[in-house]
């Protein structure tokens, strides 16, 4: 039997599984570029307001580094795609990442995979099988992604280019996630750590373009995303980039496959020391087994987020240097200022890092849901652990770890920020600001809470929440959509803080709306059955 | 007699799947009880109303005289549960969920768990993920039997464990007999049921078929008689209670009730019987005799009912 026998059946297997899922994630690409691509060319006819929209990202920091360069900025194209280049691409990765853990490691924790090596499988046919579905599933979509650019008034080349850039960012992150599932032995760290790499990568491009000029440029060329916006679609189609998520992909899955050899099945590369074998005092409760769950990935994101802080207050305190040229000065002016410019800075990034804040409460609040439907809550609920205090000690956890986050953003960024104007005020404003964003996320993680006691097969309702309500920020006034349908969104009501008024009022309606969510979730939990599967 | 459990027309439905269809079940304080089905009669819905984690759709319950949905928590003080498939927490050890969960109950006899982790040749620092189903099993099994507690529910405990910790089981729950314990015991092993229960309820497309003592049933099933006789065996064919004669000669085979016993043996050594094979019913007989008839037919009316 050969290594790879096999691995047609499983790629056949992975596309019956999948083939829902697939298809509406990739369209959902498709119609967000497409639709940003029409926008764009209806909004801006001519050269001189594409110049003019062009300049004024490139001349704003805080949108540099949230989502790059315009290097052509006449080109209808870069204009309609600034957004979705890094941005989208990350998002490209985290379906890759998500995709090729779920046919891996994920597949192996379950025991599934075990089933299907017993056949006759190969020992690489699953890696094997799992890289041909991510990267044909990323191909496939960048180049409908391309052909709904060129349907959109977009040029052929660059809408190639375009797409290829996407999906070399999915296949290049493809090949992290493969050696990542061969190093840890659950789906849950592998995920994480992948998520991790893509952060950071997504930190080099931002910093590489937001202080190109000052000889960091080079930063964007560690990362999988600089590739692809190097590539530089609609603005001179740089093909040969191309080469390096290529080359990257070889390497990486070579090494993948090498770690393959090199360890058991079900097991990972990092080995299981064995532990203590008795309790702590701590773990005697509800609370204590929720904090024994969530405290390693609580303070690998509050590690996170205190890094993104101080990455983020160093940039923010030099904005105002990197606009020389007398026009900037100019728009800057306008603008409100240096102090206006940074504080604009700070609100986006801050913003950003809410959204993401946001994401950690949900995934507390879904560990519910997978404690319940792997059936690790019923022997729990059959102590004399009441129902209450088991929902509400993971619920803590989301709602304690979001402000955590956030405190812990908001002292990296204010410390560096006030370190560098040397005034002690900006760290408290800097770190209010941070502080506001708090409540939103509280709301997201009540939706996912409400879906969990209410309708707990309908879980997912938080992720697709905070995704609606991310791209309802992102596109909502692309799009032109009505004031009404933006404030839909939690994010809409806070504060534009440093900088913006600080009220109290949006903030306590937004705590009042979180906790009404949590009510709901808590009151349809107690009366339905366990486990609901 | 005090009852421990006492639950009477249980129904339970799954969308459109009828998992319990008037379900009885008593359980008397200090015995051991089985509770007998094959996969997917309800048994484990059962118990997961009997736990307070399932609500019924109708009948009424009673668990150490409390109302299992409403006073589950208090209850809950009072029993242990182990599940059929027991799934440990990744990163926890076994020793950490043993002790955990028991001052989840509100107690753990220390003594009696060290005892038990021996007994079971259970290696206690292990992360849960590490461990092999058996001894997953192990972890949930002695976290219960070590906890101090006048009630265990046991969902088909011994479930992938090897025949040598099967008999580690089933001394532990002799001894769990003598300290007066109560143990509503699920399973599909017949072998074991005979073992170790003092009565038992067989349950079937989510209704009690049957509920006794063993000897109670025995009673009501055949004993399969091979002879040589000295003659033809006359007569024999038109005895009431004889079923399936087959006559090869002098030899005899035939199955006859148990209660119709007496008088077929009468025509036998009246006969002249020259040797004589008895063999007493077994649970497994009058198990299969209650599910033969459908297993065919039982297809998707329970599928869901169980092990979801």
């Amino acid at each position: 039997m050969t290594g790879l026998a096999g691995t047609g059946s499983l790629v056949r297997l992975a596309l019956r599984r999948d083939r829902v899922m697939l298809a509406v994630w990739i369209l959902i690409f498709i119609v967000t570029a497409a639709g940003s691509a029409s926008a764009t060319v209806g909004l801006y006819g001519t050269p001189e307001s594409r110049m003019q929209a062009a300049a004024s990202i490139n001349n704003s920091p805080s949108l540099v580094a949230l989502y790059g360069l315009i290097y052509d900025e006449s080109s209808v194209g870069a204009l309609s795609m600034i957004k979705l280049g890094a941005f989208g691409g990350a998002l490209v990765a985290v379906f890759a990442i998500l995709l090729m853990i779920r046919h891996t490691r994920a597949e192996e924790e379950a025991g599934r995979l075990e089933l299907v090596g017993s056949a006759v499988v190969g020992r690489h046919a699953p890696l094997a099988a799992a890289l041909i579905v991510t990267a044909g599933a990323n191909l496939a979509l960048g180049l409908l992604t391309a052909l709904g650019l060129i349907g959109s008034g977009l040029p052929a080349s660059g809408s190639f280019a375009f797409g290829l850039a996407w999906a070399s960012v999915g296949i290049a992150f493809a090949a992290v996630a493969a050696v990542v599932a061969q190093v840890t032995e659950s789906a849950r760290a592998a995920t994480g750590m992948a998520m991790a790499v893509l952060g950071v990568a997504y930190v080099f491009r931002a910093v590489g373009d937001t202080a190109a000029d000052r000889g960091a440029g080079w930063l964007r060329w560690l990362s999988p995303i600089g590739w692809g916006q190097q590539v530089r679609p609609y603005q001179g189609d740089r093909w040969w980039v191309l080469l390096l998520p290529a080359a990257f992909f070889v390497v990486v899955t070579a090494a993948a496959y090498a770690l393959v050899e090199r360890r058991d099945h079900g097991a990972g590369l990092l080995p299981d020391r064995p532990g203590p074998a008795t309790a702590g005092r701590s773990l005697g409760g509800p609370f204590g087994l929720a904090w024994r769950l969530h405290r390693g990935a609580l303070f690998g994101w509050a590690a996170g987020f205190v890094l993104l802080g101080l990455v983020f207050g160093n940039v923010a305190s030099n904005v105002g240097d990197f606009l020389d040229s007398p026009g900037a000065r100019d728009l800057i002016q306008k603008l409100g200022g240096v102090q206006g410019l940074t504080d604009a800075f700070m609100s986006t990034e801050l913003g950003m890092i809410g959204v993401i804040a946001s994401a950690y409460g949900v995934q507390v609040v879904m560990r519910l849901r997978s404690e319940e439907s792997e059936l690790r809550a019923e022997p729990v609920l059959a102590t004399r652990v009441g129902r209450l205090s088991w929902a509400w000690s993971h619920l803590a956890i989301a709602l304690l770890g979001t402000t955590i986050l956030l405190i812990g953003a908001g002292l990296g960024a204010g410390l560096t920020y006030a370190a560098q104007t040397g005034h002690n005020g900006d760290f408290w404003r800097v770190l209010t600001a941070a502080l506001v964003r708090l409540p939103a996320a509280w709301v997201i993680a009540g939706i996912a809470m409400a879906a969990f006691g209410l309708a707990p097969r309908a879980v997912i309702a938080g992720w697709a929440a905070l995704v609606a309500f991310l791209l309802l920020g992102e596109f909502g006034p692309l799009f032109e959509l009505d004031q009404w349908v933006m404030n839909v969104s939690p994010y809409a009501h806070v504060p534009r803080l440093p900088g913006g008024d600080l009220s109290a009022t949006p903030l306590v309606w937004l705590a009042a709306v979180a906790a009404v969510l949590i009510a709901a979730g808590l009151t349809g939990f107690r009366r339905r059955d366990i486990p609901v599967t | 007699m005090e009852t421990t459990i006492n639950a009477s027309g249980l129904q339970k439905s799954f969308g459109r799947t009828r998992a319990l269809d008037g379900l009885d079940l008593t359980v008397n304080r200090g015995e051991v009880h089985g509770f007998l089905g094959p996969n997917g009669s309800g048994k484990t819905t059962t118990i997961r109303i009997l736990l307070g984690l399932l609500r019924a759709d109708g009948g009424s319950a009673t668990l150490l005289g409390g109302d299992p949905w409403r006073d589950a928590t208090t209850l809950h003080r009072r029993l242990a549960y182990v599940p059929g498939d027991v799934t440990l927490w990744p990163n926890l050890t076994g020793g950490e969920v043993i002790d955990m969960l028991g001052r989840m109950r509100g107690g753990l006899n220390r003594q009696r768990r060290n005892e038990l982790l021996e007994r079971f040749d259970l290696d206690p620092k292990k992360k849960g993920r590490a461990y092999s189903k058996g001894n997953k099993q192990k972890v949930g099994l002695v976290a219960a039997l070590a906890s101090d507690v006048e009630l265990l529910i046991l969902d088909e405990p011994t479930s992938g464990l090897d025949p040598l910790m099967e008999e580690v089981f089933q001394q532990c729950i002799e001894e769990e007999r003598e300290r007066g314990r109560t143990v509503l015991l699920s399973s599909h092993i017949l072998a074991e049921v005979e073992a170790l229960c003092d009565r038992v309820t067989i349950i079937r497309l989510g209704r009690a078929v049957e509920t006794g003592t063993l000897a109670e049933m025995r009673h009501l099933t055949r004993t399969s008689i091979t002879a040589d006789l000295a003659g033809p065996p006359d007569g024999l064919s038109t005895l009431a209670g004889v079923h399936d004669l087959r006559v090869d000669g002098s030899r005899v085979r035939c199955e006859v009730d148990t209660d119709k016993l007496d008088a077929a043996l009468r025509q036998l050594t009246s006969v002249g019987v020259r040797s004589l094979v008895s063999q007493p019913p077994t649970l497994e007989e009058l198990f299969l005799r209650h599910y033969q008839d459908d297993l065919t037919g039982r297809g998707n009316h329970v599928r869901a009912a169980v092990s979801s």
